[in-house]
């Protein structure tokens, strides 16, 4: 049998080895680490020290992390570092470190072995630089869907005269686009044009979908003022697509303000969507559900139900999409239903649709969680200057 | 149309648990004058273990995880309040305040000793004595000022962070070696010992490395104690003098001991200095 000398093992084994005391000064070193450093035995052995071996950046890293740890631990592995060489030249390699124990159970010195890790620091920095990349693209998906997102939204809401609006658009989930729309619009004869509804699903389809219905129930509100015909309107549009893959259908609140002398009037047509609240400057809260209406886009001949009602000065009128009306205020309980909605409402009274817009987002804020897109807003009528 | 579900209200910093964020303990005797351990990058509060025995005979021993690190709540990270010490100052505060505690006698380590430089500076009368263990207001080779590095060696400690990235990783999983010759490293020894989330560790390691709070020595005005190793690669020993000259009435010990952690290489000499220190200032 072969015989392999111990000493010589040590000496040309193909990895570093350094025998250095506790303080780090080197008492043994190998040919092999030698002849990576590009030292002589004398110009290492009780003059530097093992850091003495790295660069800089990893004089810091030993220092603060690899020698506390392993004198904790009384071993560390396979840590990365790089030797600085005579010439100057920079060598990485993996470093696995032991301390050994003298005969009275005192640490004595300390074991170490070093591989080249030339090789595999390259394969390493092509994982990191992937992962760079991943995370860039991420961002830029992220960006791309966020500005998609922005697009089927209006850039400002105008406001009616004496009237003030806002709205507010909670994206859930910042890798795909969501389906909840809305729009606020001027109509001939000093009557004003609004929406906001909900396409089932996300992604491409429903963001399709979702400029569909804003652009139908813009054109179809231009040439008549009867809600439930322009939603009759777009539910031809939609259902047109009813056996394709990418046919999506949506609830819908849209409604015509006219302007009355002592303040407006809405004529509102639904289907399926939540009721719309109103809210009167004395607190009192009127929901103006259209109970009965049907999904959009879904049915040959949807039931599309009509509401008229009446808004006067400080009054404010909120809708939303369901989002809001499924959410849990806390993991014990019950469902933010329309109760605990309609109770949250009345305590913002007096209001204006800004600041009633405002709380709804920090009620939101204040949710861990939210799964689904959230789509907001809201309309007040300023009380006259006195 | 999914319905989301929603959870209570995420953690503020205003109402958070400072014994939960910074993963606080307390040793020693309870009757005994406050003294606060505080860990310097690359580490946490294990990094006290061979001293907190000595100390906890006279003192009641607060050790805590600085944000990030150790059992610090991952939640509480926040890029912006850390990215200066001044957001780790506001924490150590935080403790003192939410603790109720007073007179308290602040030990920090390397970075933690400017930490408590700026803590001490905004608000002296909760410590009673500071004590700075190798500490460095500057890492970086200014006019006239040697820290002992220049811009170029951080950023490359920085890329070895990088390159440790995978290192770090992997040893989130290690084995806790059976220790007979040294039972006080045995079972204790948890599965966090010394690691960090690497992108937290990177932030640490920036702002502890490029922070330069020489111009706030001289706004401690609390009794102060330097302790610094012989040889220390990382604060050398004309850094901790500095340090001791720009705090007026501090007082300088330097230890027979090499390296950055005397609390580990020279526990017991270590321990002394900072008891003696505390005994001084009752």
């Amino acid at each position: 049998m072969l015989e392999d000398s111990i000493d010589d093992l040590y000496d040309s084994a193909p990895c570093g080895n350094v025998s250095t005391l506790l303080d780090g000064t080197i008492a043994k070193i190998n040919a092999t680490l030698l002849g990576w450093l590009g030292y002589t035995r004398e110009e290492v052995v009780g003059r530097l020290r093992f850091s003495d071996l790295l660069t800089v950046g990893g004089k810091l890293f030993h220092e603060t992390h690899f020698a506390p740890t392993l004198q904790m631990q009384g071993e560390i592995n396979g840590v990365a570092l790089d030797l600085r060489r005579a010439d100057g030249s920079r060598l990485p390699v993996l470093v696995t470190s032991a301390v050994k124990n003298g005969t009275d159970g005192q640490p004595q010195l300390i074991r170490t072995i070093l591989f080249d890790a030339r090789e595999r620091r390259a394969y390493e920095r092509e994982l990191l630089n992937a992962r760079r990349e991943a995370d860039a693209e991420r961002e830029r998906l992220r960006g791309l869907i966020a500005g998609l997102q922005h697009s089927l939204l209006p850039d400002t809401l105008p406001a009616p005269p004496r009237m003030r609006t806002s709205a507010y658009y909670h994206m859930a989930s910042a890798d795909r686009v969501g389906g909840d729309f809305y729009d606020l619009f001027p109509l001939a004869a000093d009557r004003w044009g609004f929406f906001l509804g909900d396409v089932c699903g996300k992604g491409l389809a429903a963001a399709a979908t979702t400029s569909a219905a804003r652009h139908t129930l813009r054109t179809a509100t231009a040439y008549d003022p009867d809600p439930a015909a322009a939603l009759a309107h777009l539910n031809t549009v939609l259902y047109q697509d009813h056996l394709s893959p990418s046919h999506r259908h949506c609830t819908v609140v849209l409604g015509i303000l006219t302007p009355t002398p002592t303040g407006c009037s809405i004529t509102i047509a639904g289907g399926g969507h939540p009721a719309p609240m109103l809210l009167h400057a004395d607190g009192t809260l009127e929901p103006q559900p259209v109970t009965g209406g049907t999904i959009i886009g879904g049915l040959r001949s949807p039931r599309i139900v009509t509401r008229t009602f009446s808004m006067a000065p400080g009054d404010t009128l909120i809708l939303y999409s369901d989002g809001l009306l499924e959410a849990h205020p806390d993991l014990d309980a019950d469902r933010y239903d329309e109760q605990g909605l309609q109770t949250f409402l009345t305590r913002l009274a007096p209001t204006t649709a800004p600041a009633a817009v405002t709380a709804l987002r920090e009620l939101l804020a204040g949710f861990e969680r939210i799964e689904d897109d959230v789509a907001l807003m809201a309309l007040s009528l300023d009380e006259p200057l006195t | 149309m999914a319905s989301f579900r929603i959870s209570g209200r995420g953690c503020n910093n205003a109402g958070m648990d400072v014994r939960v964020r910074n993963n606080v303990t307390f040793t020693g005797r309870d009757d005994g004058p406050v003294v606060m351990l505080a860990h310097g990058f690359g580490c946490d509060q294990n990094m006290w273990r061979l001293v907190t025995g000595a100390l906890g005979e006279q003192s009641r021993v607060l050790l805590f995880d600085h944000v990030g690190a150790g059992g610090s709540d991952p939640a509480a990270w926040d890029p912006d309040r850390y990215a200066t010490l001044d957001g780790y100052a506001r924490d150590v505060l935080a403790i003192c305040r939410d603790l109720d505690l007073h007179d308290v006698i602040f030990v920090g380590h390397s970075v933690s000793a400017m930490i408590g430089v700026l803590a001490a500076a905004e608000q002296p009368g909760l410590f009673a004595g500071l004590v700075l263990l190798a500490p460095s207001p500057s890492f970086i080779d200014d006019d006239g000022y040697r820290g002992g590095f220049t811009r170029e060696d951080i950023n490359e400690l920085l890329e070895s962070l990088d390159s440790n990235y995978l290192g770090w990783s992997a040893t989130m999983a290690p084995v806790i070696m059976g220790n007979p010759e040294r039972p006080e490293l045995g079972q204790e020894l948890t599965a966090s010992f010394c690691r960090a989330d690497p992108a937290i560790a990177k932030a640490f390691a920036r702002v502890t490395f490029l922070s330069d709070h020489r111009a706030d020595l001289p706004r401690v005005k609390v009794p102060t104690l330097v302790i610094q190793s012989a040889v220390d690669a990382i604060a050398p020993p004309e850094v901790g003098a500095y340090v001791h000259d720009r705090i007026a009435g501090s007082r300088l010990v330097t230890l027979d001991a090499t390296g950055h952690c005397p609390q580990l290489s020279a526990p017991q000499a270590t321990a002394r200095a900072i008891a003696d220190f505390v005994a001084d200032c009752r």
